[in-house]
């Protein structure tokens, strides 16, 4: 972004009306953008402390007074369990996202610090693999899980993240402009195993990379509706949050469609994520673009 | 055998590469088990009729039974096929409409008409986001404009990507209710007067589920163009500004061309993520798919299939799926492949350079692009 600016010198008086015009428009312009992206969350916010009457019949540019009865009635639902959704969306995300971090930094290591025979041709091999989208095998896979008894229960959310071939191309390139060679021959010579190598040296110095690729894989996971809508049909212990989101949009009885409730609801599914991503948005967006700048 | 005469570290120690192999067997065993023998099975099932059946002295029951091509196509209009006469069935030869114009009875079977509601609300979102977003990039990395506070914009614009899409699409059904802020505000502005449903009307139920596509995809194209123009070497806009070129010639015949690849790649992967758009058109059309089904995608077509038991059916649908994906996916790598070839000396290097370190034939732009496209599909979908 810092570019020697030749040229910004030479410019004339009227030149410089046009460029300030410009930038004044540009500023416009974002703004109208941003608020589009902000004003639903604000909605969120808002109407989420407002009764369903109110919200019904106005804009909500301001905060009401029923914070407490919509967050209490959400939670008192019993054809949805809040409570449950939270938690089992929590673990999932959370197992996922460990899994797939863990086990896809254990593979890129294998593949990128041992140059055994065939180790090329499976680089190539989980990158084509990474272009299959998993919808194409839903089928197969539900009906998988259905013979195994696995129905309504987490672990088929989470355990295949094990494969997660995105995750790996990230590490491997991480890899290959951070890792050690000469460190990792020390610690042999030293008789460190190379299970113990792996967890003691590398995975500390890789951290950056497993914190932003987490992240990402937490935010897949929390945000799947598709795969635990197959797989999640046992009722209200069993439901992740953008399960109860689609259960929460049912209008067909008006006496339990509240819409204060709904709006704590959408509020429980993005505030967290959206919490989370204030805080570090910065490194979220460097592990975004990361990469393209150095190349 | 034993005439090898083994030292005791020999013993001790497992050769080195082996080490390789323990290392990446959880990922290919977790590859196997949940994704190789899925697809495999999913194309085995497309040859049969496999479906939950309930009828009156038998009770309920599986039937798998071969059929060979007729989950594809059948003549026969009372076996539904996916392209066959007796696919279109289920919505009973409605009129089909196409943006609020009747396209008549649409001979063609429904898939057809699904696949081109999905396209036509992706090219809706797609073409400002596209526009936008490449604005964006390059006021962004304008020199001379010298913008204040870009962090805070890149932060606000790309945070939607990580709102829940299900979420989106409830936030948005209920912004754009018949009385619902949306229509207040357009009331309060004169534009409308009294109620309106975008529900009921098929265009508007393509664009509201485009907007959120839109807001949803933006800032992420927006970062993605950006380390693309970044990665353009700078000395050529330096040059171009000592020789006196303006900002428009400079975007016209210096940034676009060598965009070029990276803006194919945001086209082709926007695709692959737009043909396979679920949640938000599932949660905003309350799983109907809005009016005459005008919303309904391929993929809440495949959900609801599989939910209903009929796995033969969806097993040949997700076949369909998957060879349009793989049309996408090889014209994704043929676009590289021709953009890259057009410099030999440079594609011969990294031929080289793919033999020798086993490297993702591509700049480390394309990586990076690739990587992080594929990420944002992910992320969303």
């Amino acid at each position: 972004m810092e570019r020697t600016l030749i040229g910004l010198s030479r410019m004339t008086r009227s030149q410089k009306v046009v460029l300030n015009t410009r930038r004044t428009l540009i500023y416009i312009i974002l703004t109208i953008l941003a608020l589009l992206c902000l004003f639903p969350v604000f909605e969120v916010i808002t109407n989420m402390t407002r009764s369903t009457g109110a919200i019904a019949t106005s804009i909500g540019f301001w905060f009401g007074d029923k914070l407490v009865e919509n967050w209490t009635g959400t939670f008192a639902r019993t054809s949805f369990r809040m409570d449950k959704a939270i938690m089992n969306s929590l673990i999932v995300a959370f197992a996922s996202a460990t899994l797939s971090t863990y086990f896809s930094a254990l593979t890129a290591y294998g593949l990128q610090v041992y140059n055994f025979k065939g180790s090329r041709a499976i680089f190539t091999f989980i990158l084509v693999i990474m272009m299959i989208p998993t919808q194409v095998s839903a089928v197969g896979f539900v009906d998988m899980m259905t013979k195994m008894g696995a129905k309504n229960t987490l672990w088929p959310l989470f355990i295949p993240s094990i494969c997660s071939p995105v995750v790996f191309f990230y590490m491997k390139q991480y890899m290959e402009s951070v890792l050690p060679m000469e460190m990792i021959e020390a610690a042999r010579v030293d008789g460190a195993s190379e299970i113990r190598i792996f967890h003691q040296m590398i995975l500390p110095i890789i951290v950056p990379a497993i914190a932003v690729q987490f992240i990402f894989a937490f935010v897949g996971s929390w945000n799947n509706l598709l795969v635990p809508s197959l797989l999640l049909d046992g009722g209200p212990n069993f439901q992740t949050i953008p399960i109860v989101v689609a259960a929460f949009n049912d209008r067909s009885n008006p006496q339990t469609f509240d819409l204060g409730q709904v709006y704590v609801v959408i509020f429980l599914a993005i505030i967290p994520l959206l919490v989370i991503y204030l805080f570090c948005s910065r490194f979220i967006i460097k592990g975004m673009t990361e990469g393209s700048v150095k190349g | 055998m034993d005439t090898v005469a083994r030292t005791p570290k020999r013993r001790k120690r497992m050769p080195l590469n082996m080490w390789g192999w323990i290392f990446i067997i959880p990922f290919f065993i977790a590859f196997l088990w949940f994704q190789a023998v899925p697809l495999g099975e999913t194309f085995y099932f497309s040859f049969f009729k496999y479906m939950k059946v309930t009828s009156a002295t038998k009770g309920t029951f599986w039937i798998q039974k071969f059929i060979g091509w007729d989950n594809f196509y059948s003549a026969d209009p009372n076996v539904s096929s996916l392209f066959g006469p007796g696919g279109y069935q289920d919505i009973g030869y409605q009129n089909m409409y196409i943006f609020g114009v009747s396209v008549g009875k649409l001979y063609a079977p429904n898939i057809i008409y699904y696949l081109i509601n999905t396209m036509l609300i992706w090219i809706m979102g797609f073409i400002p986001q596209i526009i936008v977003s490449l604005a964006l990039a390059i006021w962004f990395t304008d020199a001379r404009l010298k913008l204040k506070a870009t962090g805070f914009w890149k932060t606000v614009m790309y945070m939607p990507n990580l709102i829940m899409a299900a979420a989106f699409g409830l936030l948005f059904n209920l912004m754009f209710s018949s009385s619902g802020p949306v229509v207040q505000i357009l009331n309060s502005m004169g534009i409308l007067s009294g109620e309106f449903s975008f529900m009921s009307n098929e265009f508007w139920c393509h664009f509201v589920i485009a907007l959120i596509n839109f807001l949803m995809w933006f800032g992420n194209t927006t970062l993605l163009l950006m380390s693309g123009i970044m990665g353009i070497d700078q000395s050529i806009f330096e040059s171009a500004a000592v020789d006196g070129s303006g900002a428009q010639r400079t975007f016209w015949q210096i940034t676009l061309p060598l965009l070029k690849p990276i803006f194919l790649y945001v086209v082709i992967t926007s695709l692959i993520g737009g043909v396979q758009l679920y949640d938000v058109s599932y949660i905003f059309t309350q799983g109907g798919g809005g009016m005459n089904q005008s919303s309904y995608t391929i993929m809440n077509y495949l959900a609801d299939l599989i939910q209903h038991n009929n796995y033969g059916l969806s097993s040949a649908l997700s076949v369909f799926m998957f060879i349009i994906t793989a049309i996408l996916s090889l014209s994704l790598y043929f676009v590289n492949n021709r953009n890259r070839s057009a410099d030999k000396d440079v594609a011969s290097s990294r031929r080289k350079r793919f033999r020798e370190y086993g490297e993702f034939p591509g700049t480390a732009k394309d990586i990076a692009t690739f990587k992080a496209m594929k990420q944002g599909m992910e992320g969303g979908k």
